[in-house]
């Protein structure tokens, strides 16, 4: 339905929310879009003070590494036929595929499928196919724009960057079920019921998440580097120390951020009508039976949305893992301060560059996925109260 | 639901949240008055150099840290009480002269300075620029919100460290961003060589960061806002501003507020910035020194309890924070029950 006239607005109005929008739009992309730029050309491209170079990379191209325009055409249509799936048919296939109660499972499994397939795609099967028809193309098929993947070869192969990645995929996944598992049955506990208790834990949990991680981590540590003899008289001479450990790290991650998942999923829950759980009750249903064959079908999209901010806590944090993982358990993100900390060549830089892109590109596949998801989780907290 | 059921729902939780959170925020503040050294032990070593004929022996007294017979360094535990706080504010020193520069000089004041002017400053830019944005995209074609939205949550999706890495490679040594500064101003400019645009750099991240998340809020709220109010206003001769001022602040007043709440909390722990910048020797937060603390020095000891003592001062303009948030709840609490 069209504004009543009254509302519209007068055309240098429009012309401003067209340009703010515009503007916004740029700042919001520009970092991203610039770094994954500068990551696939020769150092002395990447950080020239001159744009047109950093897009255009000469020196890289003089190099003889180059895309061709075929080249540009047919990957900016294979990212934009990724992008078009994952965005509209994506949803609807994890809907009709998975079995009735693991709706969850269906999304993991949609979403490595798919961002498998652009990687493979990407990275292996269009270079050597259209390198057959660079050859006999002529003009169309002559390098214009520099480009090389060797750093990117460089990170994940020479510097066993795929060992962080591994750490990385640990944790995450330690710290997104194991939080999920136990904030589902705290959120439900805490949305059905009105005791006093009940509220007390939920200011608690509002303060708790207020605290800077840095406090809880000098809490831990002394007991962690010294747990083997904490821990002997109750488990023996096998007690480990749990500095280091990549399991202690998912303890820590998951403790962290179970106030906001509680707060979350209390939020979701509440958007069930408590009939459901009544009339599954009466039906003679306990009430754990009633949440996990009754509730937990209706509940899998406040699931989903808690899930992937559990799975950004795990992934993004560097605080936690940079002070108690030892280096080789070390995760993606504070494995990257060893390039760029250290007095380094121009190459190490755009290593570092490279690395980045590396760590974003994941995300950025989780936004196109999950974008309604993301959105309705911001907002969970905040409109309903 | 019965009372031992929902305890039974709630336990892992509460296990988890009492031995992870709870219980490390009691042993922060008992570890906050003691302190651990090494033991030393004083051995005497002669030392002799040979000379012509003679030789000169010297016979010192050398202190050693003391082994026990696993080759481990023996430490001892004590209670100094609030030693360790003292040696982080160093009142006198501070205050000795009530002039700012040596206020400056230590680590802890410098820290809660930036701290403070960095949750104050990103505020209102963040939730200005996210209301901006809203009204902006509620106001345009239905069509493109779906890709608005999706760039926006790119930087609010990104890992904070790649973030300010991001904004750091535009501007360092003459990157472009730099470059056009220099051509439009026409000066020399090194946006890592002093404190101030470091600065400047790390709250331009964080409300880049941070206002796609008013934005997306805001932009839900603005969908419940009532159409009919705003067509009375209309009729009452209200013009945008006045229906912006009077109908829609109003109605998204709460979620301000929630904003704000947010805000606060998570720009006092500001720390990843400081890592993506590098800027630990212009600029440092306070969780950043707790940070410091805790990594291993160069005589590879970690000073505890000086980030024990430095967490809980960190503390206290937490609960600063969160003080009228919780006389709200209370109340509305204590409303509720009567």
């Amino acid at each position: 339905m069209a504004a009543p006239k009254a509302l519209q607005m007068s055309g240098s109005l429009r012309a401003g929310v067209v340009s703010l929008i515009a503007v916004w739009s740029i700042i919001a992309a520009f970092p991203i879009f610039w770094i994954a730029v500068m990551s696939v050309k020769e150092p002395v491209d990447s950080f020239s003070p001159h744009p047109l170079k950093v897009i255009f990379g000469p020196e890289t191209l003089a190099s003889g590494k180059g895309l061709s325009t075929i080249d540009l055409l047919i990957g900016a249509g294979f990212i934009y036929l990724i992008a078009w799936f994952s965005v509209k048919k994506l949803p609807r296939l994890v809907n009709d595929y998975s079995p009735f109660n693991l709706v969850f499972l269906g999304w993991i499994v949609g979403a490595l499928l798919t961002g498998f397939i652009g990687f493979f795609g990407l990275g292996f099967v269009l270079p050597p196919l259209l390198g057959m028809f660079n050859s006999f193309l002529g003009f169309l098929g002559s390098p214009i724009v520099g480009f090389t993947f060797e750093h990117y070869l460089a990170v994940w192969i020479e510097n066993e960057f795929y060992r962080n990645f591994n750490n990385s995929l640990i944790v995450t996944t330690g710290v997104v079920t194991i939080s999920l598992t136990v904030g589902t049955l705290a959120g439900y506990g805490l949305a059905r019921s009105g005791s006093n208790l009940a509220f007390w834990i939920l200011i608690a949990a509002l303060i708790f998440r207020a605290l800077p991680h840095s406090v809880l981590v000098s809490g831990y540590m002394p007991v962690f580097i010294n747990s083997a003899e904490i821990l002997e008289p109750i488990l023996g001479s096998n007690a480990p120390t749990l500095y280091g450990q990549p399991l202690a790290v998912i303890a820590v991650l998951v403790s962290i951020n179970q106030p906001f998942t509680i707060w979350m999923l209390r939020a979701f829950f509440q958007n069930i009508p408590s009939e459901l759980d009544e009339a599954a009750r009466v039906d003679g249903c306990t009430h754990l039976k009633a949440f996990w064959w009754v509730i937990m079908p209706v509940m899998w999209p406040g699931v989903i949305t808690t899930g992937l901010f559990s799975f950004l806590l795990g992934y993004n944090d560097y605080l936690v893992t940079s002070l108690l993982l030892d280096s080789q358990n070390q995760t993606m993100v504070p494995a990257i301060t060893g390039y760029f900390n250290r007095e380094t060549t121009m190459t190490d830089q755009v290593e570092a560059v490279a690395a980045a892109v590396s760590i974003t590109a994941p995300l950025f596949l989780l936004v196109m996925v999950f974008q309604r998801q993301i959105v309705s989780g911001l907002t969970a907290g905040a409109v309903k109260g | 639901m019965k009372f031992r059921v929902f305890l039974g729902f709630i336990a892992p939780s509460m296990f988890l949240m009492l031995v992870f959170i709870a219980f490390p925020l009691v042993s922060v503040f008992i570890q906050s008055f003691y302190t651990t050294t090494t033991v030393y032990e004083n051995v005497e070593v002669e030392s002799c150099t040979p000379g012509f004929g003679t030789t000169t022996c010297i016979t010192e007294t050398v202190a050693q840290p003391l082994k026990d017979e696993n080759g481990d360094l023996v430490t001892e535990t004590s209670f100094v009480g609030l030693e360790s706080y003292k040696n982080i504010l160093r009142l006198e020193e501070a205050f000795s002269d009530f002039s700012w520069s040596s206020l400056m000089a230590i680590d802890f004041w410098k820290a809660l300075r930036f701290t403070l002017v960095f949750t104050l400053v990103t505020l209102p830019l963040a939730i200005g620029l996210g209301l901006l944005i809203a009204l902006a995209v509620n106001n345009f074609t239905q069509r493109l919100r779906g890709q608005i939205i999706f760039i926006s949550l790119l930087p609010f999706i990104i890992t904070p460290v790649i973030g300010a890495l991001s904004i750091r490679w535009l501007f360092i040594g003459d990157g472009i961003l730099t470059a056009f500064l220099e051509w439009w101003l026409e000066m020399d400019i090194a946006m890592f060589a002093q404190a101030w645009t470091i600065e400047l750099m790390m709250m331009f991240y964080r409300v880049w960061h941070v206002a796609p998340f008013a934005f997306v809020v805001f932009y839900a709220g603005l969908q419940t806002v009532n159409n009919d109010t705003l067509e009375s206003a209309v009729i009452d001769g209200a013009n945008r501003f006045e229906r912006l001022r009077y109908v829609i602040i109003p109605h998204l007043m709460p979620l301000i507020v929630f904003i704000s709440l947010i805000h606060l909390m998570d720009s006092y722990r500001v720390f990843e910035e400081i890592v993506g910048f590098s800027s630990q020797s212009y600029v440092i937060s306070l969780q950043w020194l707790t940070y410091e603390f805790l990594t291993l020095d160069e005589s590879g000891t970690r000073s505890i309890e000086r980030a024990s003592a430095n967490s809980m001062m960190t503390m206290i303009g937490i609960v600063i924070i969160l003080i009228p948030l919780l006389q709200k709840t209370w109340r509305d609490h204590k409303a509720r029950i009567l």
